[in-house]
């Protein structure tokens, strides 16, 4: 089996480019799910982070809350919550929140953590605020690390997103879950392929953010 | 390889380690190279044991109800039985039966007809099993149909049904005009099956606004259905919520979901006479109204379909 | 027959029965894409231009949702097991290299120079010096690639009974039986977070000259624990 052959054959289909079911609407919805997870995500996980690395208090209780968060299978949590809850999107943001909230969480506060503690001293012996000395000090040199673990977050979202098709929603899982039943391989391998170009563009984006959010000194360093 | 797997593990300080570790790598790689090769079917391997018949069903409850069925008269009739359940849809089940990874499948002679064949007709039952046969892959065959019926239909909810006015005796052909503002949901392989979404159009000229994947029939399609979130649905008419539900199901005049007898489909050299004969005093017993009582027995009172298989087998005799 | 430890017999199996299945299509794995890590991570630390395009290749293939890979494999390998656990060797592979090439690369250099100068040989040194001073950061990755692959197992339901615990959460759609999807989750998280009390007990044993209850982390054995591309899916 070539697997290229299925994936020249799914993009040269033109029925694949329109409609309900064609590429850039499920692409879009992929998107989607995608950022409203990161955007919750990042809501919960990076003021405590920032907070708990700033103070250096609850390190452990992080710790703990991550790998206990990184136990709970996604997969699981969709169909129960799916079961419970009913149709929508709110059960599928709640795995991929559980997903994307350790990895947030624990890089922040290790990225605040490990900021060199000799400048964040001056800013306090400057008397400025504690408020000031966390976001004009210690985040722009944590910075660079911060946007490593919101990337790692996002990557997992883009991939686990998916099986937001398995409960009947949208997105780019939908060629993968249709593809299983209707023994459509060029469905499967065509809509991997989305779901990994996307991850790739994920990347490039926290690249491109990369370059222009974080302060030349301390990228050089 | 688990022994080396686990001991290596916590013995990576050794000189062994590495060695294991390449020569497993290399293994590994060479398993996979050697399947890769698309020349020879990797599915051989895993051919049902001989003498040991095993018996296949699809991803839906009543589909698992019906293999535990075929599956303990087997048993009783002295063969050695061995289940793959839940496997996925017939698109998937029936590529394993041609390659001989299931000996016996429950399936339903018209929607299969309509598989291997979407332009075939369907007059009678008889004719849809002798046309069946004919599309079948050489190393198959259908067993007798049973009187038990269980079709795919397109159903509407309540509400849909109260706001178009459409009633019992309403059809699929009433739908014309109401189909573009309808959302109609349905296993995924619904929407790409003759008797499915393209016979829809193509026999009724239905056009619906969109299509819900959900399952085959299952919790989900009800689900979607009661609470509006599609309108029309692929429901199998012996579906025990149609009644629960008020859904309602729309009759088919040009016969687009043709005849849907429950019926084995066997491979020839996997089952010896014996099975043959027990599968046929199955099907010889199970008419529409039974399947409807064992099917609300798996879905509405939540019995075992294992337990509600043996029950049945012994109260008609078969066991 | 409404029970939480009340298991279809479709699922052909106990709930004592899914578990150990659970654990051997999980862990499996594991161990194979830890005894591929091995050697790969041993070459791009000898030639250091192969692992930037390892690393990109690895990334990509993390990013392919895993029930494609089973979709496209049940060609090859069928209904099976096997199905499900290569794919997952694939990604603890992905977790596993950065992991060991990181915690190699932070053994000090005055360190192999001593080890040198003792007269080992590069052979012996990298096994006797340089893997145990990587332990942490090895046994870091092996603790993600094992909470992601007990996890990822379930989604094996979706293939036709091949997700162990995971078949319990289709049984749970198909029987409307929610207690069924909570005993999944449950057992699932609880196997997971076993496994990783577990390794974290290996990591005290292999590295005896570690503070004992030291929660700090080597920087390598921290990134690693902190920012793979991917923990659970």
């Amino acid at each position: 089996m070539n697997v290229l052959h299925f994936v020249d054959a799914f993009f040269s289909d033109s029925a694949h480019w329109h409609g309900y079911d064609g590429i850039p609407q499920r692409f879009w919805e992929h998107l989607q799910y995608s950022l409203l997870a990161l955007a919750v995500a990042a809501a919960v996980g990076l003021p405590v982070g920032l907070l708990t690395g700033h103070t250096g208090r609850g390190g452990n209780a992080l710790a703990f809350i991550a790998n206990a968060a990184r136990a709970l299978p996604s997969f699981g949590l969709l169909v129960l919550a799916v079961l419970l809850i009913g149709f929508g999107l709110l059960p599928v943001m709640i795995p991929l929140v559980v997903l994307a909230v350790p990895p947030i969480l624990v890089t922040t506060y290790e990225a605040v953590r490990s900021v060199d503690p000799a400048p964040v001293d001056a800013a306090r012996g400057m008397g400025m605020h504690e408020s000031r000395i966390l976001f004009r000090v210690e985040v722009p040199v944590a910075l660079p690390l911060i946007l490593s673990g919101l990337r790692s977050a996002a990557i997992q979202i883009v991939s686990t997103a998916t099986i937001a098709a398995y409960v009947s929603l949208g997105g780019l899982g939908r060629y993968i879950i249709d593809g299983l039943y209707q023994r459509d391989y060029e469905k499967v391998v065509g809509g991997a392929t989305l779901v990994a170009v996307l991850a790739l563009l994920t990347l490039a984006v926290f690249w491109a953010a990369g370059r222009l959010a974080v302060s030349p000194g301390v990228r050089r360093r | 390889m688990t022994s080396t797997a686990q001991s290596s593990r916590s013995r990576t300080r050794h000189t062994g380690a590495a060695a294991v570790a390449l020569t497993a790598a290399g293994a590994l790689l060479a398993g996979c190279s050697s399947s890769g090769d698309p020349s020879d079917n990797p599915l051989d391997g895993q051919k049902a044991e001989a003498g040991t018949v095993v018996v296949g069903s699809n991803n839906f409850a009543e589909s698992t109800l019906l293999a535990d069925i075929y599956g303990e008269a087997l048993r009783a009739a002295g063969l050695k039985v061995d289940y793959k359940h839940n496997i996925g849809s017939r698109e998937t089940t029936y590529g394993l039966m041609k390659n001989g990874s299931l000996t016996v499948l429950p399936e339903y002679n018209g929607s299969l007809l309509a598989y291997l064949d979407p332009e075939a007709g369907q007059e009678s039952a008889q004719a849809v099993n002798e046309a069946v046969k004919a599309r079948l892959d050489k190393s198959l065959t259908l067993l007798e149909s049973s009187p038990a019926e269980n079709k795919d239909s397109v159903s509407v909810n309540a509400e849909t049904a109260g706001k178009h006015g459409l009633t019992d005796e309403s059809t699929l052909a009433d739908l014309k005009d109401m189909a573009p503002e309808l959302v109609i949901g349905g296993s995924p392989e619904f929407q790409t099956r003759q008797q499915g979404l393209e016979g829809l159009e193509t026999v009724y000229g239905l056009t619906f606004k969109s299509f819900k994947a959900l399952d085959a029939g299952g919790p989900l399609t009800q689900a979607a259905l009661s609470g509006n979130e599609v309108q029309a649905a692929d429901v199998f008419t012996t579906d025990p919520t149609i009644v629960k539900e008020k859904f309602v199901v729309l009759k088919d005049p040009e016969n687009l979901f043709g005849f849907a007898n429950v019926t084995p489909l066997v491979s020839k050299e996997g089952l010896p006479r014996e099975g043959v004969e027990a599968l046929n005093a199955v099907s010889a017993k199970l008419d529409t109204e039974t399947l409807l009582d064992l099917d609300a027995q798996v879905q509405l009172e939540k019995k075992d379909p294992l337990d509600v298989a043996k029950a049945w087998l012994k109260s008609a005799g078969l066991d | 027959m409404t029970g939480f430890f009340d298991i279809p017999s479709d699922l052909q199996h106990s709930w004592a029965g899914l578990i150990g299945l659970h654990l051997r299509e999980a862990l499996l794995p594991v161990a194979a894409g830890l005894l591929l890590a091995l050697p790969i991570a041993q070459l791009c630390g000898r030639f250091r231009w192969l692992y930037p395009p390892v690393l990109g290749l690895t990334t990509v293939l993390y990013a392919v949702p895993s029930l494609a890979f089973f979709v496209v494999l049940i060609d090859y390998t069928g209904q099976t097991e096997l199905t499900v656990m290569i794919p997952l060797a694939l990604y603890s592979l992905v977790v596993l290299v950065p992991a060991i090439v990181d915690g190699v690369r932070s053994v000090p250099d005055e360190t192999l120079a001593a080890a040198t100068a003792m007269g080992f040989g590069s052979v012996r040194r990298y096994l006797q010096v340089q893997l145990p001073i990587a332990a942490p950061a090895v046994i870091a990755g092996l603790r993600v690639a094992t909470a992601s692959s007990i996890s990822l197992v379930g989604v094996g339901a979706l293939i036709g009974n091949q997700g162990a615990l995971g078949n319990l959460l289709a049984a749970a759609q198909k029987y409307d039986r929610p207690e069924l999807a909570v005993n999944a989750v449950v057992t699932m998280a609880v196997l997971a977070i076993l496994c990783d009390v577990l390794l974290v007990a290996l990591r005290v044993l292999l590295t005896p000259w570690m503070p004992r209850g030291g929660t700090r982390l080597k920087p390598a054995a921290r990134r690693a624990e902190i920012t793979p591309e991917g923990a659970v899916r």
